[in-house]
């Protein structure tokens, strides 16, 4: 699943089993609402909650079993989750 | 692997420095082959004297049947790097005008036909498991690969065991790639178009610290490398490195430097990012418990969160989209992913095991910091 806003904005892609990538210029907020520190392009949220530096994906997902359950549609109208319902994240 | 043992001199490393610090070192020769190309390539490329180095691969028969485990031993191998080295940052001493002499790459095809013979008999081809072959399958493929290695964990060892000439000893090991970190796998880009090629500029220009030098992956080694008491000069302990860590690096090259082998190459990057966030964690937790700061931690601590990402982005937007484009890769991305795990694995066990006998992992002893 991509969430994809104008030409050069920014996109979310939920990796399977894995983290939500995030490529542009988004700023992301911690719990205190200031904006965390980005030092890459592109970055990698933790979605499994595992990580060990919140909120960016450190790879744990792999060793605890996080399963992020069937992929929504993708958004080119391509079928990659066969008939199922649109799931929620 | 086989490899035959480096000569036995125990002697520490000279502390001189090449003329020119960017270039590799000459390296001292293992045998006959890497001692008649140093040689050679003293000379000018204008008068080519080769005849020596041919006769060296002849007497070590190379051709024969028995080539691919030549191939893999401390001589052989160090002729590779140096011939590799030339398309990188070049070799102290050595004449640019060698880099593509056509009777230097003949030779240099001489050893690569039984190397790549080696890595293929080393590693079989892994069987397509029936999911289909788009990015998505690719991907959850190449993530099952590498959770399936069942190699030994250098940095679980590291973490918890690792003594500080150990630590020393790892970086050094690790220093003939990563001070040129990524550079093999740049090789791929020109080779690629679309949607893989974005994804593999993607991750190298991350690689490459985004801009800023000293976020550069091959810096931040170096001031971990410094960290620890250890020359970062390029190519510094390429005369400590055993053979098996050569393979490692020599893989990269035979790989990045043949468009045939694009696939391959494109699979050892997924693997080789797929390997790293979780072990950078561990790796760096054994350098705190040694006492290093964060600025020697710091290579450590951001592979953590740039494998990370690198690694999704590998798996599907660069090895996914690229087999989609040209499903005949299919089986070299695999059989490249299967490659690192392999021959990176078999650096892990050398350390290991030398270490648990309490033994150096290098062919020769490091001055003490
Ligand atoms: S999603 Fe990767 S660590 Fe949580």
């Amino acid at each position: 699943m991509t969430i994809q806003g104008p030409p050069d904005d920014v996109t979310v892609t939920a990796c399977p089993d894995g983290p939500l990538l995030v490529r542009g210029p988004a700023t992301i907020l911690g719990p205190d609402g200031e904006p965390v520190p980005r030092n890459r392009a592109t970055v990698a949220l933790c979605r499994c909650g595992g990580t060990a530096i919140p909120p960016w994906c450190d790879g744990t997902h792999k060793v605890n079993g996080y399963r992020s359950g069937p992929d929504a549609p993708a958004g080119d109208g391509g079928d990659h989750g066969g008939d199922a319902p649109r799931p929620r994240e | 692997m086989s490899t035959t043992p480096l000569p036995t001199d125990t002697a520490p490393l000279p502390e001189a420095r090449p003329a020119d610090p960017w270039r590799m070192p000459a390296p001292r020769p293992r045998g006959a082959v890497s001692e008649a190309l140093l040689a050679a390539l003293e000379g000018s490329p204008d008068d080519a004297r080769l005849a020596p180095v041919t006769d060296a691969l002849e007497e070590a028969r190379i051709d024969g049947p028995d080539g691919p485990r030549v191939v893999l031993g401390e001589d052989a191998q160090l002729a590779l790097l140096v011939l590799y080295e030339l398309h990188y940052r070049g070799v102290d001493g050595v004449d640019d005008g060698w880099e593509w002499h056509p009777g230097l790459l003949a030779l240099r095809s001489r050893l690569e036909r039984p190397f790549e013979a080696a890595l293929r008999a080393r590693v079989p081809q892994p069987a397509w498991d029936g999911t289909p072959a788009d990015a998505a399958g690719v991907a959850a493929r190449l993530f099952a690969l590498a959770a399936e290695d069942d190699g030994p964990s250098l940095s679980r060892y590291v973490a918890k065991k690792a003594d500080a000439a150990q630590a020393r000893e790892l970086l050094a090991l690790k220093s003939v790639y990563q001070l040129k970190e990524a550079d093999p796998h740049t090789w791929a880009i020109p080779r690629l178009s679309g949607a893989p090629k974005a994804a593999l500029v993607e991750i190298q220009a991350d690689e490459y610290g985004g801009g800023r030098p000293g976020r550069m992956h091959a810096e931040l080694f170096a001031q971990a490398m410094r960290g620890v008491g250890l020359d970062d000069s390029y190519g510094r302990y390429v005369d400590a490195v055993p053979a098996v860590s050569l393979v490692a690096v020599n893989t990269m090259s035979l790989l990045g430097l043949h468009r045939r082998l694009r696939g391959a190459i494109v699979g050892h990057l997924a693997a080789f990012e797929m390997t790293s966030s979780i072990p950078s964690r561990l790796y760096g937790n054994g350098f705190r418990r040694l006492g290093h700061d964060t600025d020697t931690t710091w290579y450590f601590d951001e592979h953590v969160e740039a494998d990370a990402v690198h690694e999704q982005i590998a798996a599907r937007d660069l090895a996914g989209r690229l087999v989609e484009q040209e499903p005949v890769l299919r089986d070299d991305v695999l059989w490249g992913a299967a490659l690192c795990l392999a021959v990176e694995g078999d650096v892990a066990a050398h350390a290991l095991e030398r270490w648990q006998r309490g033994e150096s992992a290098l062919g020769r002893p490091l001055a003490t910091a």
